[in-house]
């Protein structure tokens, strides 16, 4: 046996080693930290800088004469005459009037391309909303055309992109800015529209409010379903091979792909029950499928982090089951259940590939204003506007990315507010 | 049942005290002692309990009498708690425990088919052995138990049952300021009796209480003490203890348990003082347990 100078001198030899060892370990940690956070970072700058553009829209200012003979109208209330109405010669005419020199007809289709197409429609809306202004001059900032948009964009930047310009555009542009007469303003349209083949005017309204909607029949089917499945399996259920068949089955059903769901959907909700396709009641249906194994995981989780003992307090009293569960068991698993749920439906917000099997991948223009209303979802929206050839569109990705990215943080940080705030010790 | 005491110390004395023979129980052991009544509260016949394929309690057979504190002792792992649990099927929900023999109270059986357990619990509370108030507030903690088996027909006579469980309880002076607090903000011993306000709330015929002290400090211990005393002129009680001086100064009868058999029960004077048995002598004179 060693004495103890011994014992010690090999206590403090080893010493030295095992504090490397840590210190080691301790970098390892945060190397992987450094790598992750590095990798969140890199996908938000990369995402902000293409998508901070696309909040604001290219305006030009023109002085805009509502010519009743131009449009062809006499009474502003007759809903036929305003859709027969020749509206769009009403930007054209502003526009020659600002660049009286230009002639020719090829020469005034370039002029006319410099605003939107639904630029128009857009003083329209503006004759209504205010009648009075009808055969007098107002001065109006019109909408831009996408390729003027990303042109005096870049331009800006210092970095100008002029390959669908042509140098009459060029010039009248600069003319414009030289004038004061073009500038960015707030885009609006990015949040009041639906979709749109013209990138000017696509907007994401339709795509949140159908994620809306399909959300709202997931959370209204997958939170009473899942947390009803996860009290009976934990407190009322025996335990033997079919608990435990089904909590196999269970897990099985969280790691099935999610375009598996969307298959099923496909196969069953639209070819067997005939939901019509499209819309947020086959999305909600489906959605709610594949959110029910988190909910009923994490309520599981939930309910067994509740202390055995205050069960045995509540049935030692005298009460029943029912009882307990209701009111004790309940209560002090909510907290673990909401949390579970917000994961859930953010997971359901976020999710793409299930909807493209059930038709939400559709061309929507109009946004939807109910659950059986055609629509499609914001990640939808995004991989069609990813997939579209308009430059313009690549901005537009990334805003919508941005939309949807704020609106998973919020309701990841408000699961991890709610459990802290919730959370109660025994 | 308590696992973790199980785990703590090896039930298997026999091999400690080889050299003393003697000391072994038989198989067919017959208890020694005064294990019935004239005047029982709870009659017991015959008892065994199973967890799965293990058997925890052998062929007990004993009286509770009426308005009696009876102290169940014995070394960990004896079976003292299972039995207790029994006593209001508190085991019923634990899984693959099943129970045989006869449990009787008032001439009732316990375990009759139709006798509903919610009823059963509301006439024999409990008390357990780590402090449990629900994360409620105090008052709602005591008035829980005449809530919900619709005890008082007003605000008013919960406010009263209220008052008159806490004052039972030695609890009243304490928290009649704070009712409104949570009762997992008080103290250890305040807690436990708490628990007993709450379990006498609903005017239970018997207290089972398992252990109730071990998680407390002397003090709160001599509280709870005192208190079941004053409790025995209304209740009949029940007490698993691992301290065999609480079982000396609150009980008055006194059984003990050795690997699931009830070895000897007599009054806790003469336990302490003549034992009958040997087993019952090794372990109050501090040989094993």
């Amino acid at each position: 046996m060693n004495n103890k100078s011994q014992v010690l001198s090999k206590i403090q030899s080893s010493l030295a080693r095992r504090n490397r060892a840590e210190a080691r370990f301790r970098w390892y940690g945060r190397m992987a930290i450094f790598i992750g956070l590095l990798a969140v970072a890199l996908l938000f700058i990369d995402i902000v800088s293409k998508g901070h553009g696309a909040f604001r829209a290219t305006y030009i200012q023109l002085d805009v004469r509502y010519d009743q003979a131009l449009v062809g109208i006499d009474n502003l209330t007759d809903a036929e005459q305003l859709i027969a109405g020749n509206w769009q010669a009403l930007p054209k005419s502003a526009l020659r009037t600002y660049f009286p020199d230009v002639s020719g007809r090829s020469d005034k289709r370039k002029l006319y391309k410099l605003l939107s197409n639904g630029a128009g429609f857009d003083l329209k809306d503006r004759l209504v909303a205010d009648p009075s202004l009808l055969n007098r001059i107002e001065s109006v900032w019109i909408l831009a055309d996408d390729d003027i948009d990303t042109y005096y964009k870049s331009w800006l930047d210092g970095n100008p992109y002029d390959a669908r310009m042509s140098d009459k555009q060029v010039k009248w542009i600069h003319q414009l800015h030289q004038e004061g007469q073009i500038a960015l303003h707030f885009n609006s349209n990015l949040f009041t529209r639906g979709d749109s083949r013209e990138p000017e005017q696509a907007g994401i309204r339709g795509a949140l409010m159908g994620s809306f909607f399909t959300l709202v029949l997931t959370l209204l089917l997958s939170f009473p379903i899942g947390v009803s499945a996860a009290i009976y399996l934990e407190e009322f259920a025996p335990k033997n091979k079919w608990t435990d068949f089904i909590e196999v089955n269970i897990n099985n059903l969280a790691a099935v792909p999610s375009i598996i769901f969307g298959l099923l959907g496909l196969a069953i909700f639209i070819n067997v029950f005939h939901v019509p396709r499209s819309v947020p009641i086959v999305g909600g249906l489906v959605l709610t499928l594949m959110t029910l194994p988190t909910i009923i995981i994490t309520s599981r989780a939930a309910i067994k982090s509740v202390p055995p003992s205050i069960r045995e307090a509540a049935l030692g009293m005298g009460a029943s089951k029912y009882q307990m569960v209701l009111h004790h068991v309940l209560p002090l698993a909510l907290p673990g259940m909401l949390t579970g749920a917000i994961i859930g439906m953010a997971q359901a917000l976020g999710e793409t590939a299930p909807l493209l099997m059930i038709g939400m991948v559709a061309f929507i223009v109009d946004i939807p204003g109910g659950f059986s209303d055609p629509a499609t979802v914001l990640p939808v929206q995004i991989f069609l506007w990813a997939d579209s050839p308009e430059r313009a569109f690549i901005e537009k990705t990334s805003a919508a990315i941005m939309v949807l990215l704020s609106f998973l943080i919020i309701m990841n940080t408000s699961a991890v507010w709610l459990r802290k705030r919730l959370e109660r010790r025994w | 049942m308590n696992t973790s005491n199980i785990a703590e110390k090896e039930p298997k004395t026999t091999a400690k005290l080889s050299s003393e023979q003697t000391l072994e129980i038989e198989d067919n052991h017959i208890t020694v002692g005064s294990c019935f009544s004239d005047n029982p509260k709870m009659t017991m016949r015959n008892v065994n309990v199973f967890y799965a394929d293990k058997q925890a309690i052998f062929d007990v057979s004993l009286d509770i009498e009426k308005n009696e504190v009876i102290a169940m002792i014995g070394p960990s792992g004896c079976g003292k708690s299972t039995f207790l649990r029994t006593l209001n099927r508190m085991n019923d929900t634990v899984d693959g425990c099943r129970m045989d023999g006869d449990i009787c109270m008032d001439g009732d059986d316990l375990y009759a088919p139709k006798l509903d357990v919610v009823e059963l619990r509301a006439r024999v509370g409990m008390v357990f052995q780590k402090p449990n108030p629900f994360p409620k507030s105090i008052y709602d903690n005591v008035a829980y138990g005449p809530k919900i088996h619709g005890l008082a027909d007003s605000r008013v006579d919960l406010d009263e049952i209220v008052e008159n469980s806490l004052r039972k309880a030695s609890l009243w002076e304490e928290v009649k300021e704070r009712l409104h607090q949570p009762g997992t903000g008080l103290s250890g011993g305040q807690q436990q009796r708490l628990c007993i306000a709450r379990a006498i709330a609903v005017s239970p015929e018997v207290i089972l209480m398992d252990e109730p002290c071990s998680a407390l400090d002397p003090i709160a211990t001599a509280k709870i003490e005192e208190l079941i005393e004053e409790l025995s002129e209304n209740f009949t009680i029940a007490i698993v203890t691992h301290s065999m001086q609480q079982a000396a100064r609150v009980s008055h009868r006194t059984a003990y348990f050795h690997l699931g058999k009830l070895i000897e029960v007599n009054p806790t004077e003469q336990v302490f003082t003549m034992p009958q048995h040997q087993l019952t002598e090794a372990y109050i004179t501090g040989r094993f347990g």
